[in-house]
């Protein structure tokens, strides 16, 4: 393989998933933003490094960024503390001066003639090949270093996310653990600039966390899945650019890692987008099922007699889409809650019961309406369409409770509960 | 008797105004003792100032004795269940077991003595069975008693409790009194932050009244009358906010540099 696209590999995977999961912290704090603005505010200590030593040397650079971003971080906390200005106000103030006075910096450098400008313009947009075998050799270093960070001081971190003032109040370090956590974000964020630039290193802080925590519920797998989503978008980005004569690595992975994040949103199972429409879907199924077995139970209750009827017959009993209402049936049969007789449909036993719960739902939330919210009888009837396909036996037993088993609905018909 | 807690002439500030203004009293030990006063009577700046989590401008407070730092894996501290994100990933043994966490154990892995301590909190909390429910999917009621089980896994002599009975059924507030009187009687000091003035004078035993300045604290028998009451509940004292808001807009330091009240050396 190719030792060049093999050093940028090796570099940009290591520094993305350590960023990950220092990252991983950030989001759940809901400071997204505050990674952002150190990114921006790392320049004029990167650039002063350059100036007043070997820019070529990383391990310089490393200390003038973290320097610039730990000046940066203490500032937004000294300006929340001491004055009444919203965070988020603090943070973009410090980022629009720390990267105002960064740019300020480089363009002297620039005026001034040095040759080395080149080497600096990578701080902003990042430029992954151009990283040499002694960055990898530091990159490694910090990715091992963020790791074993983040797991020796995994319970603080996770404690001071959650809750700092629990964490204080049992007499843990809390401003330790904030350091530490400071200086792990700043120096995810040095060595994360050198690859994907300033203005998109708040990509890969926060992105893998937002699609990682779509997956799951457990921290230790939130940070995992993470690292993992974050070293893939890096793998592929790198094999991107360098199948494509001319094309950036940084933004590359930044895209891909949007694509993890977008993918997430969409597919992760209970919150994302599709398992959401799937049980509208179903819910939507499930209201025109039970307003036939509603319908058929009353049709019963009324003549007293069990009763067949056609589609036709029930169209005019109630509007519903035809197309729906077939669909319903169909699947009331596999489910043996109605029965075909020749062309009507009768219930079942099964579909009696389920019949008689929904109306006795409709008519308990009726009796709630007005007994209990004070609503007037003629205004009651909408709501309880909705309620009766949504309350549980769980919230159908309070209401039976609270209500002192009740036997007659506000418009005097009777609350039919199951025979013993 | 030997005193719980004792804060001594203490004036907070939040925002350099004044939230309490030379509060001092002590308190019983083995009593469930209220904190009582209307909104905004600094009720939660007390407790926490108690747990040191907001800085005095003067005066000091101690627990049995002894500063906060001497005693306070004796201590122990549930926070207002809506001063966190119940969205954070994390299941209901994940929370227990943070009552184990020490400064002396945050680089070590979670013991089996933890795990075990944690089981019979939740346990005592009725939440067994919700061990590893996720703390996103579960009720008011239940996140409340939640907390309470981090709070008694870490076994201390002293519970200060924010508010615990707000937004929580019925049953759970039954459960949760009913445990603080157990606490009691194995002669633990449980102290609680509560607005309501219909179930203080049921639940406790010793009552603050607070409103910025102390209004009475002692006996429920003695602070429970109807002068009192008023006392706390009706309104502020006019001068105390007047001086508060220009001692904050006019930035007048709550103290003079030079003035040093300590606590005598014994």
């Amino acid at each position: 393989m190719d030792p060049i696209f093999l050093k940028v590999l090796i570099g940009t995977t290591l520094l993305a998933s350590s960023a990950a999961v220092v990252g991983a912290f950030s989001y759940l704090k809901g400071q997204s933003l505050v990674g952002d603005a150190i990114a921006h505010a790392l320049l004029p200590g990167v650039v002063l490094a350059f100036l007043l030593g070997d820019g070529r040397n990383p391990i310089f650079l490393i200390v003038g960024a973290l320097i610039s971003g730990l000046i940066a971080h203490y500032g937004i906390g000294y300006i929340q503390s001491r004055t009444k200005l919203k965070s988020d106000t603090a943070v973009s103030l410090v980022l629009s001066t720390f990267f105002g006075f960064g740019i300020m910096l480089m363009s002297l450098i620039q005026r001034s003639g040095q040759g080395q400008q080149a080497g600096l313009e990578r701080y902003l947009l990042g430029k992954a090949a151009a990283i040499t075998m002694d960055d990898v050799y530091v990159f490694s270093a910090l990715a091992v270093l963020l790791m074993v960070g983040v797991g020796l001081f995994y319970k603080g971190f996770q404690l001071m996310t959650f809750n700092e003032d629990f964490a204080s109040a049992i007499g843990l370090p809390v401003p330790l653990i904030r350091f530490t956590f400071t200086v792990l974000t700043v120096l995810a964020i040095t060595i994360g600039i050198q690859t994907v630039g300033v203005v998109l290193m708040a990509a890969l802080l926060i992105t893998p966390s937002a699609a990682a925590r779509a997956w799951t519920k457990s921290l230790p797998t939130m940070l995992l899945l993470a690292a993992v989503f974050a070293a893939s978008s890096a793998i592929t980005g790198t094999y991107i650019s360098s199948a494509i004569p001319k094309m950036p690595t940084g933004p590359w992975v930044v895209l891909v890692l949007a694509l993890f994040g977008f993918g997430s949103l969409i597919f992760a199972p209970e919150k994302g987008w599709l398992a959401k429409r799937r049980r509208a879907l179903a819910n939507q199924k499930k209201t025109v099922q039970e307003n036939v077995l509603k319908l058929l139970y009353q049709q019963e209750e009324r003549s007293e007699v069990s009763v067949v009827l056609s589609t036709e017959n029930m169209l005019s009993i109630r509007a519903m889409q035809p197309e729906k209402l077939r669909n319903a049936l169909r699947d009331l049969k596999r489910r043996l809650l109605v029965v075909e007789h020749g062309s009507g449909y009768a219930l079942t036993e099964l579909g009696r019961s389920e019949g008689r719960r929904v109306v006795r739902l409709h008519r308990l939330w009726e009796l709630y309406l007005t007994e209990r919210l004070g609503m007037a009888a003629d205004h009651i009837h909408p709501g309880a369409e909705t309620m009766e396909h949504v309350i549980t036996p769980e919230i159908e037993e309070l209401l039976v409770k609270e209500l002192g088993n009740p036997e007659l609905d506000p418009h005097q018909s009777p609350i039919p509960y199951e025979e013993a | 008797m030997e005193k719980s807690i004792e804060v001594h002439n203490l004036t907070v500030s939040y925002h350099s105004k004044p939230v309490l203004w030379d509060v001092d009293f002590s308190l019983p030990t083995g009593k469930i003792v209220g904190i009582v006063g209307p909104n905004g009577s600094g009720k939660t700046t007390m407790l926490k100032t108690i747990m040191g989590l907001m800085k005095p401008d003067s005066g000091y407070t101690e627990i049995f004795g002894q500063p906060l730092d001497k005693v306070r894996e004796r201590v122990s501290y549930v926070p207002q269940r809506e001063s966190v994100d119940w969205d954070f990933p994390a299941d209901v043994m994940d929370v227990v077991l943070m009552g184990r966490y020490r400064k002396n154990n945050l680089f070590r892995r979670i013991s089996k003595e933890d795990k075990r301590i944690a089981t019979e909190a939740l346990e005592k909390v009725n939440l067994l069975e919700f061990a590893h429910r996720q703390i996103s999917q579960l009720s008011g009621g239940q996140q409340q008693r939640v907390f309470i089980a981090r709070s008694l896994a870490q076994q201390a002599d002293i519970y200060l409790m924010d508010e615990p009975f707000v937004g929580v059924d019925a049953a759970t507030e039954d459960a949760i009194l009913q445990l603080l009187r157990e606490m009691k009687n194995q002669g633990k000091t449980v102290v609680i932050v509560h607005h309501d003035l219909q179930t203080a004078n049921e639940y406790f035993d010793h009552i603050v009244l607070l409103n910025t300045r102390l209004v009475a604290a002692g006996p429920k028998e003695e602070v429970f009358t109807k002068e009192l009451l008023q006392e706390a509940y009706g309104g502020r004292l006019t001068v105390l906010s007047k001086l508060g808001d220009l001692i904050s807009t006019e930035e007048f330091p709550l103290r003079e540099p030079e003035f040093k009240e300590n606590k005598p050396e014994k």
